[in-house]
């Protein structure tokens, strides 16, 4: 079993450490700092950290002015809030000018399990993916949020990083270098090729396992740049492949399934796809109970192998 | 403070210069918004051709002064003063609106040399002035950031987030142009969102308020300066003005909001704003 670490700290402490290093970058908070971890900015760097309220859309576009005055602005909310209440300012005051403005959607799926539907992100993929000039992200664990955020700094022009509210198992060591756009093999197999991001990736691994003992073997891509998509290393994953399956803490809708579909058009691979069904999320007691509610689990990745294969 | 005669004639002959190009940006078989760009054609030429720091030959300079359309949809009259100024070239104004032009429908700052921001979906301008001005004032800059809102864009609930926050912020270096012609896209803003006494809510939201007509060269540029000294909180100028200003066939009247000429409306358009050129030079 992986060591557990949280997503939301590590991002709030890379943050903290590239912000003591660049004077670029500021950070805005619309009144979510504990949970978003950009207090941890805040500590480090009062005078570049604006808290703005409960204002999702102001803060969207104050962040477009700050960028468009040479700053690199993160802004900080729920995802829900991030990107759906602030999407026209993000169309109109970011994505289309390609400003330097950093998007953190956290508690992002369905990982703020007892807020229910209002504050569980079903759709942030869709909303941001849409956008022309927007990068997406969807990072697999603390090690990779670290790297993404350092990426997100250099990176020219607007990203968007969905992070899970919950501690989640370390799968990456770090040692390999990070880039947008990179789409990482984490365990390889013949059959069938699981696409995942995000928690759905160390799902993908415990699918794997149980798989084995009938004989079945998958191989596991951590797909963590959902946009712009790795079509050339895509294509080349799905090489040998009996069958493709798609798995996302998202809706169906529009997400990373549909993405990939989107790449993988005319080929003639089965696919299948793992993700929020059509509907808004609900309170649960915990995480693990609200995943189980909608089917993402490792069995429920097993149950779409076996689809796929009996394709 | 008293201004020359000189000053104010060579700004009354912009403005009606602005007004003309305006026009010309409008022949008979096109549409475009003449009644909200020509009600802030003069706070347009005080702002560029006197108040604020311009430079022509660089657009990028940081020490210049920032110049948002919030009403993005005016933007003819920006687009006139950047002709006059020579960042854009004369020869575009015909191409307005066109798959070969730079100047496009709204305000495209990749497209179009000395606009600032990408606006036009109201309410937004506002907050990007905010976001300017806070980093104007980390960079130790004393450049300053202005922002034209339409009356009934304020109808935009953000222009009141924007408006909280300027204050929570203490941005002395915002000044907000408010052009209140009263009327909107289809009909008088009174009418159909009256939302009054507008100098009590930017008061209320923590405003330095100052009441001008937006027509006259001297209360502009009183009121620009008097928003340049004042010190601790960001001021707003109301400016009272007349849609589609300078225009007899279309002032005060909402249908030229966005409206086609007819080439009879076109000729007597030219025909006004040369005999107010005239005038001003008499």
């Amino acid at each position: 079993m992986s060591r557990m670490e949280s997503l939301r700290k590590a991002y709030g402490e890379q943050l903290a450490d590239s912000g003591a290093n660049d004077q670029r970058i500021v950070t805005l908070e619309a009144d979510l700092g504990k949970s978003t971890m950009s207090c941890l900015f805040q500590d480090k760097q009062p005078e570049r950290y604006f808290q703005v309220g409960i204002a999702e859309q102001n803060m969207a576009s104050i962040a477009a002015g700050l960028a468009l005055t040479g700053k690199v602005a993160f802004i900080n909310s729920f995802a829900v809030f991030a990107t759906g209440r602030a999407y026209d300012q993000i169309r109109s005051s970011i994505a289309i000018p390609r400003l330097n403005v950093k998007i953190c959607g956290s508690s992002a799926g369905l990982s703020d399990f007892g807020d229910g539907k209002t504050h569980q992100s079903i759709d942030d993929i869709a909303l941001m993916r849409v956008l022309p000039n927007m990068t997406v992200l969807s990072p697999v664990d603390a090690v990779e949020t670290k790297q993404m955020v350092e990426a997100m700094v250099d990176h020219d022009g607007p990203a968007y990083i969905r992070i899970n509210r919950n501690d989640l198992p370390v799968l990456t060591d770090g040692n390999e270098p990070y880039y947008i756009g990179k789409m990482s093999r984490m365990r390889d197999g013949k059959d069938v090729v699981v696409f995942a991001s995000g928690v759905m990736v160390s799902l993908a691994l415990e699918a794997a396992e149980q798989l084995e003992s009938h004989g079945i073997s998958i191989r596991v891509v951590n797909v963590s740049t959902i946009k712009p998509l790795d079509t050339k290393a895509l294509a080349s994953y799905c090489e040998g492949m009996k069958g493709v399956v798609t798995a996302e803490e998202h809706s169906i809708h529009c997400g990373l399934g549909s993405a990939i579909a989107e790449a993988l058009g005319s080929s003639r691979l089965p696919i299948t796809f793992l993700g929020i069904n059509d509907t808004f999320g609900t309170s649960a007691k915990n995480y693990d109970e609200l995943m189980e509610r909608y089917g993402l689990t490792s069995e429920g990745i097993v149950k779409k192998v076996h689809e796929v294969l009996e394709a | 403070m008293v201004y020359e005669e000189s000053v104010l004639k060579r700004l009354r002959r912009i403005s009606a210069q602005l007004r003309l190009d305006i026009l010309e940006m409008i022949p008979p078989g096109k549409v475009g918004h003449l009644g909200g760009s020509s009600s802030i054609a003069d706070v347009v030429a005080a702002l560029y051709f006197h108040h604020m720091r311009v430079n022509p030959k660089d657009v990028a300079d940081p020490k210049r002064d920032r110049l948002v359309f919030s009403k993005g949809h005016a933007v003819l009259a920006q687009y006139a003063a950047l002709v006059e100024l020579g960042i854009v070239d004369r020869s575009e104004l015909p191409k307005v609106k066109t798959l070969d032009g730079v100047l496009q429908g709204h305000p495209d700052m990749d497209k179009t040399p000395g606009i600032e921001a990408v606006t036009g979906s109201l309410g937004q301008g506002l907050s990007i002035s905010v976001g300017m001005a806070l980093a104007l004032r980390l960079d130790g800059s004393d450049s300053r950031v202005y922002t034209v809102c339409g009356d009934g864009e304020l109808s935009e609930g953000q222009i009141w987030e924007a408006a909280m926050a300027a204050d929570v912020f203490k941005l002395d270096n915002i000044t907000a142009i408010v052009d209140w012609n009263g009327i909107q896209a289809t009909g008088c803003t009174a009418e159909i969102f009256g939302i009054g006494k507008l100098a009590d809510k930017w008061n209320a939201f923590g405003w330095n308020v100052i009441e001008i007509d937006g027509h006259d060269m001297v209360s502009i540029l009183q009121g620009l300066e008097s928003a340049k000294a004042h010190k601790g909180q960001p001021s707003v100028l109301l400016a009272k003005t007349v849609k589609g200003k300078g225009f007899s066939f279309a002032e005060g009247k909402a249908a030229f909001h966005n409206a086609g000429l007819t080439d009879e409306q076109f000729a007597q358009g030219r025909e006004e704003m040369r005999k107010m050129l005239q005038e001003v030079d008499a």
